[in-house]
């Protein structure tokens, strides 16, 4: 694991000797996220996040822990505990804010953490592995929020639970079935809650058990790098502690600042107001919208409004309803085969020109078109804006990422990830002027052959 | 190679579905939506002259506002609304003290059991107690009320966009429909059992117009207005949707403080730290 230049942890106490004979504990955590795990030297502030993501883990199962404790799901008096958690226990305010926000900013830390990915072609070998646990870790949040959503059993929990349950029934032949199976009963009810609940209480650490999976396969090759150019030597790397230790203190300070400021300032701009009004299955919300993380993914369901017909006969061979739900799973299924669509060499997009253009102008405005559209009641020109962006979102991995990937010819890489921080002439000289502790000797810059294993073109 | 050729024509087949089963039959029958003429009389929510005291991150509450919201809460909206998650015992938080709390939640009646014979009767209110229902259930309040309910008002301020100015523009939305865009859709009337509000989601609402002026006589003097009854009923509806409101607010400044201090140190040491690291340009 790792580089062959990592620091090896040296118990200096009796105590953490024997304690390392026992159960070398520290040294796992040194060498994980300590001064054994030589990180590329110009990581950028999008490498922050995955950090951040884990942060966001661990505030969400702290303050849901707690608010369980005061709790109920009873549908009879679940939305009335919701609101004693708000009035009568103490902070209980504070922690039902956070950890609602705390959904919404889990989202954004992994959204920028997934497109920073994208970008600079982190799911590429060898990191196929970490990338596919990540969507693993991707979809298991989105149930895990889903579920959560459900729980103060407002309007928009029961007509989103509704919603998002019923899109089971449109499996052919086992549908219908299988959805009462899923809500246990007709419609979601006491059952739907309870279950829900306690779903919500364990996915989190089944997440948490995939994200130590995701880190142990980052070990493996080690972090990628904005320049996408493989780590060569020592001078390429700095210990993760204290050099990103430090930069993801500030990076999480500043996440605080924007994260309390929502909480204590705007906690309800990001939640629907129909969710303070209680459940009541008689009553449709005149907008059934799901929470906005969730809002691309909405647009792309609801963008299937036709049967799949054998024209002119008006035989339904798949219906509209169903090839939603598949475009919607699909559109995520999709980024487990991204290590094999993209064939590139290149990895990062700041030296794949056309991959750049298409990325900016074509998947990240579709992106936002989505989320506006998602948002959106169904009706024109929503829907068929977000037609064409739906096939444009499908026609980006499918289509164009495999042939741009084999019709592009990259910019000329930096040598090495020395020679990107410090420039051409400055790569034999690196070593001097940037002695990190440990840092003495190490083979000469440039000493590595030409033909090195790192792809140039 | 099998997977890209394969992503390709998994891709073009989807795209080709999209397009030709959803998007051509909706460009063909394309038609945004009309909406209905009533949509003209709506008008944006408005604030109250000089705004709530409770807005903005410095915002506080208006003590002798929420009593006189309070008053109008009870002697008006209680005949028709409920206000269930709140307490008597959480008027103290409008500056009430603890006799009056009392006082006040005996001059409510609530549903109690007998202790003699264990028969429903109505007790007179304790601080513990909430605020009672006017209608014995769903059916009578129905039943009274021309088969609308009339909603609980505790989360009224939260249940609603822009709540607290929603509350306030609603209670005196009951005008005459403008001439102008009476004109443009001359059929539209209010249908009877109904009032005109420009401020309600679909224009005609059941309730009828409430704060008549003096319909109030306000304990501290104040001028019992429309306008002055209206903010005062949206701000004490505020403070039951969000009674921890204003100490958010301020736990707010502590906690942004601190953090701003601790973030300007992160930083201080992560320059240090990589003092030397960047090239210098």
């Amino acid at each position: 694991m790792s580089f062959a230049w990592a620091k090896q942890y040296e118990p200096k106490t009796d105590f953490t000797k024997w304690l390392d004979e026992k159960l070398p504990l520290p040294r796992l955590v040194y060498s994980a996220v300590g001064a054994g795990y030589p990180v590329p030297r110009n990581l950028n502030y999008m490498w922050n996040f995955g950090v951040l993501a884990g942060f966001c883990l661990v505030l969400q199962i702290v303050t849901g822990v707690v608010l369980a404790m005061h709790y109920a799901s009873n549908t009879e008096v679940a939305f009335g505990q919701v609101e004693h958690i708000m009035r009568n226990v103490n902070y209980g305010w504070m922690m039902r804010y956070a950890h609602a926000n705390g959904a919404s900013f889990f989202f954004i830390v992994i959204y920028l953490h997934i497109f920073r990915g994208l970008y600079f072609s982190s799911y590429k070998a060898p990191r196929e592995m970490i990338w596919l646990l990540g969507v693993v870790i991707f979809l298991l949040m989105m149930a895990t929020a889903f579920m959560g959503y459900v729980l103060p059993w407002g309007q928009m929990s029961f007509w989103g639970a509704k919603v998002i349950t019923g899109l089971f029934g449109a499996i052919p032949l086992v549908g219908e079935p299988l959805q009462t199976w899923l809500v246990g009963g007709f419609a979601p009810n006491d059952s739907t809650l309870n279950r829900f609940f306690s779903l919500h209480f364990l996915l989190p650490f089944v997440i948490a058990g995939v994200v130590i999976l995701h880190i142990w396969a980052l070990h493996i090759p080690g972090s990628s790098n904005p320049t996408g150019v493989e780590v060569k030597k020592e001078s390429d790397t700095v210990p993760f502690h204290p050099y990103y230790t430090s930069k993801d203190g500030f990076g999480l300070g500043v996440f605080l600042i924007l994260f309390t400021f929502m909480v204590f300032f705007l906690p309800n701009t990001l939640g629907h107001p129909d969710n303070y009004i209680e459940a009541n299955p008689l009553s449709t919300p005149a907008h059934i919208v799901p929470e906005w993380y969730f809002l691309p993914f909405y647009a792309i369901l609801r963008a299937f409004t036709g049967d799949l017909t054998i024209p002119f006969t008006g035989i339904v061979l798949v219906q509209a309803k169903l090839l939603g739900v598949i475009g919607m799973f699909g559109s995520i299924l999709v980024w487990f085969f991204l290590p094999w669509l993209d064939k590139s060499p290149v990895r990062s997009g700041n030296y794949r020109p056309m991959f750049k253009k298409f990325f900016w102008f074509g998947l990240i405005p579709t992106m936002i078109i989505l989320t506006i559209c998602g948002g959106a009641p169904a009706e024109e020109p929503y829907v068929v804006i977000s037609q064409i962006a739906t096939a444009y979102y499908f026609l980006h991995f499918l289509v164009i990422l495999p042939i741009v990937s084999q019709i592009e010819i990259p910019k000329p890489l930096p040598f090495s990830i020395t020679e990107a921080v410090l420039g051409k002439d400055a790569d034999e000289t690196a070593k001097a002027a940037t002695a990190t502790p440990g840092t003495s000797a190490g083979t000469p810059a440039g000493a590595t052959p030409a033909g090195s294993p790192e792809p140039a073109e | 190679m099998t997977i890209r050729l394969g992503g390709i024509i998994v891709g073009l087949g989807l795209t080709a579905i999209l397009l030709l089963w959803s998007l051509v039959p909706g460009l063909l029958n394309f038609a945004m939506p009309e909406k209905p003429d009533y949509y003209a009389f709506q008008e944006e929510n408005v604030t109250p002259e000089g705004g709530f005291s409770f807005a903005g991150p410095m915002g506080k509450w208006d003590y002798a506002q929420l009593q006189r919201g309070y008053q109008v809460y009870k002697e008006v909206c209680s005949a028709c609304h409920s206000l269930k998650f709140v307490a008597f015992r959480n008027l103290e938080e409008l500056g009430y003290s603890d006799a009056e709390v009392r006082a006040e939640a005996a001059s409510w009646s609530v549903p109690g059991i007998d202790q003699k014979d264990g028969s429903v009767i109505d007790r007179p209110g304790l601080p513990t107690d909430q605020f009672p229902s006017p209608y014995a259930n769903d059916v009578e309040a129905r039943a009274f009320n021309n088969n609308a309910i009339p909603p609980d008002l505790s989360l009224m301020a939260k249940a609603r966009a822009d709540g607290s100015n929603y509350i306030y523009s609603l209670m005196q939305g009951y005008v005459e429909p403008d001439p102008a865009d009476q004109a443009l859709s001359p059929e539209f009337e209010t249908p009877p059992g109904l009032y005109f509000n420009e401020h309600f989601y679909n224009i005609n609402i059941a309730m009828p117009p409430q704060l008549l002026p003096d319909i109030v006589t306000y304990s501290d003097g104040t001028e019992a207005t429309t306008d002055q009854m209206s903010a005062d009923v949206a701000a004490f509806l505020t403070w039951t949707a969000e009674p921890s409101l204003i100490q958010r607010k301020q736990t707010g400044w502590w906690v942004l403080g601190f953090l701003l201090f601790a973030t300007g140190l992160a930083f201080l040491s992560y320059k240090q730290i990589w003092a030397g690291m960047k090239p210098k340009k």
